[in-house]
């Protein structure tokens, strides 16, 4: 499981060329290009997102599908803004608190398992990681039968406690792997001064935790958003997350509307983007720093 | 033994809510799930609990794998992973070998090839949709119009109106969406292998081929391994992209994830915890030996 979610590590030095500096520059044009055609390929979808999102009802001809709109128009914009607002209130509703609750039982858990052990402590932890690879298909029936007996609502509080049970064992796994990182000195110090089990956590490992925390907060963050499985089998139209909205939207009766779906589409990716446009850095930061490597 | 426990016991505490949730939501829910399949719980009225059900054993199961139906769903995954698969090992291979080379911009270009993992596949669905739009010719939109516009008229299908091939056309925005987190992968692998290696192999003359062929695949063995593992758990599991771009009724492209959904619709509870129990243990077959083998590593 160490190579699960490797660091992404230091540029190699530019190393030395045995062929002709024109065969080498060639070969570096040649790569750039390939680099910028991998940009085009991957950024094709978002062009046509964009621009199909500002079409009128009269850009709509299959002929002009590629062609930039005639005139550009807000209105997709607002309609789907006025069909997924109060649904995106909802998914924040979700994601922050099962997000932090997770992170937190998977820091403890990963301080346990990595610095606090005990026999068998490799076992428990294999069994943890065993939730992460299940196809939540296999336990959906029951879980349905288990929510309602449990009397939580269908909807936001349902979904928060499944993305809070479902994500323990990624959290744990990474957690798990930064803190072993820690050098065992620091653990011994502290157990030195008398410190317990718990004082230990809190004042040597939590302080130190923060790239983790942010790589986990950006796992789970990303992961309950664009949830669809649990959205769709938890929650109805009505008190669904954004997921659920924007299916509806889509197959709903404003089908033919491709420019209102793809507004919506936009619409309810922007959290995650934004996540991951302001966090990013730190990510790969979190990522270097050895947070996730074994 | 009191010993024993003052050193077992505070960890174990520590662990306790997690292991009792993953015990219930996991463990616990797994063999419920069996349990369900074993029934012949097929109606709303059994399943609300207003008409008793029996146990059938595995006659749900041999019911179910008799059906041309299923069997295309089961095919459909086996065809659909082997797509995704193979995809997104090329692409994010070679996407890291391209930028394992010091490259200017390398972030920016790392972050592009990244991005659509941020996006949900019931988001990306919704182009995914349009672009592989089945009309043709006058009709044609998406992709089918961009060849034509590129004068590669010939590549125009039906993508994944194609009733045998249909779903390889729902992999082509699964391996867009994934490659970037292989490319990741792959790209750690590549800079995680020391320098004096390649130098090494380069001073006893080793030719580009060779030092890729003996050095460095070698050790990106264990990388290719965990993406292997990880795509291919996550598409035995697909359900949303499906959703998004086919429907849950359409023939060609459903496989046992979307199976279970309509099972479950349908109220027949019975039937969608087979399908569920039969995703469970074609994971299981190839996760647990990976965990297994894992755990030995570590413990080396």
């Amino acid at each position: 499981m160490t190579t699960l979610l490797e660091p992404i590590g230091k540029k190699t030095p530019p190393e030395r060329s045995a062929t002709s500096p024109a065969r080498y520059a060639a070969g570096r044009t040649a790569r750039y290009a390939m680099l910028l055609l991998v940009v085009i390929v991957v950024l094709i979808p978002v062009y046509v997102l964009f621009v199909t999102s500002f079409k009128g009802a009269g850009d709509a001809s299959p002929a002009r599908a590629w062609a930039l709109p005639t005139t550009w128009t807000l209105e997709n914009w607002q309609t789907a803004w006025t069909t997924l607002a109060p649904a995106i209130g909802r998914s924040l509703q979700m994601v922050i608190p099962s997000t932090i609750i997770s992170a937190f039982l998977g820091s403890l858990n990963g301080f346990v398992l990595a610095r606090w052990r005990f026999k068998g402590a490799d076992i428990v932890f294999t069994l943890i990681l065993f939730g992460m690879f299940i196809p939540y298909q296999a336990v959906m029936i029951p879980l349905n039968q288990l929510v309602l007996n449990l009397g939580i609502p269908n909807g936001i509080p349902s979904l928060i406690l499944l993305h809070v049970v479902y994500g323990i064992p990624i959290t744990t796994l990474i957690f798990r792997n930064y803190y072993t990182t820690v050098p065992a000195e620091l653990i011994e110090a502290a157990r030195v001064d008398g410190a317990g089990m718990l004082r230990t956590y809190w004042n040597v490992l939590l302080p130190i935790s923060v790239p983790s925390f942010v790589v986990v907060l950006i796992w789970q963050f990303t992961n309950a958003w664009n949830d669809f499985l649990f959205a769709v089998f938890f929650s109805s139209s009505q008190n669904g997350p954004v997921t659920v909205a924007l299916n509806n939207l889509a197959n709903g009766a404003l089908l033919q509307n491709y420019g209102v779906s793809m507004a919506g589409a936009l619409l309810a990716s922007f959290p995650t983007l934004l996540v991951y446009i302001i966090l990013g850095k730190y990510f790969v930061g979190g990522l270097m720093s050895g947070s996730v490597k074994g | 033994m009191r010993k024993k426990l003052r050193r077992v016991g505070p960890p174990l505490l520590l662990l306790a809510p997690s292991l009792l949730l993953l015990g219930v939501f996991v463990y616990g829910l797994i063999a419920a799930n069996f349990q369900m399949s074993f029934t012949d719980n097929h109606t709303a009225a059994q399943a609300t609990g207003q008409a008793p059900a029996a146990a059938v054993w595995f006659d749900n199961y041999t019911a179910l794998l008799a059906t041309d139906a299923f069997q295309h769903s089961l095919l459909n995954l086996l065809l659909f992973t082997a797509v995704f698969l193979a995809g997104t090992m090329a692409m994010g291979f070679g996407w890291a070998w391209l930028l394992e080379k010091p490259v200017k911009g390398e972030g920016y270009f790392r972050s592009i090839y990244l991005f659509p993992m941020a996006v949900s596949f019931v988001a990306s669905g919704v182009v995914w949709r349009w672009l592989l739009n089945s009309n043709q010719d006058e009709q044609a939109s998406g992709l089918n119009r961009l060849f034509q516009i590129i004068g590669l008229d010939f590549l125009q299908n039906n993508w994944w109106n194609n009733v045998t091939f249909g779903i390889i056309a729902i992999a082509i925005p699964a391996i867009w969406q994934l490659s970037g987190y292989v490319m990741a992968l792959f790209l750690a692998g590549f800079r995680g292998i020391p320098d004096e290696l390649r130098e090494a192999a380069r001073m006893d003359g080793a030719t580009e081929l060779q030092l890729y062929r003996h050095v460095l695949f070698p050790q990106l063995s264990p990388v290719a391994l965990s993406a292997l593992i990880i795509i291919g758990h996550m598409s035995l599991k697909s359900f949303d992209l499906i959703m998004s771009i086919s429907k849950p009724a359409n023939y060609q492209t459903k496989v046992p994830a979307v199976d279970m959904y309509v099972f479950k619709s349908s109220f027949d509870y019975a039937n969608a915890a087979a399908v569920g129990a039969i995703l469970l243990v074609i994971v299981a077959a190839v996760i647990i030996p990976y965990l297994i083998h894992t755990h030995r590593e570590e413990k080396r």
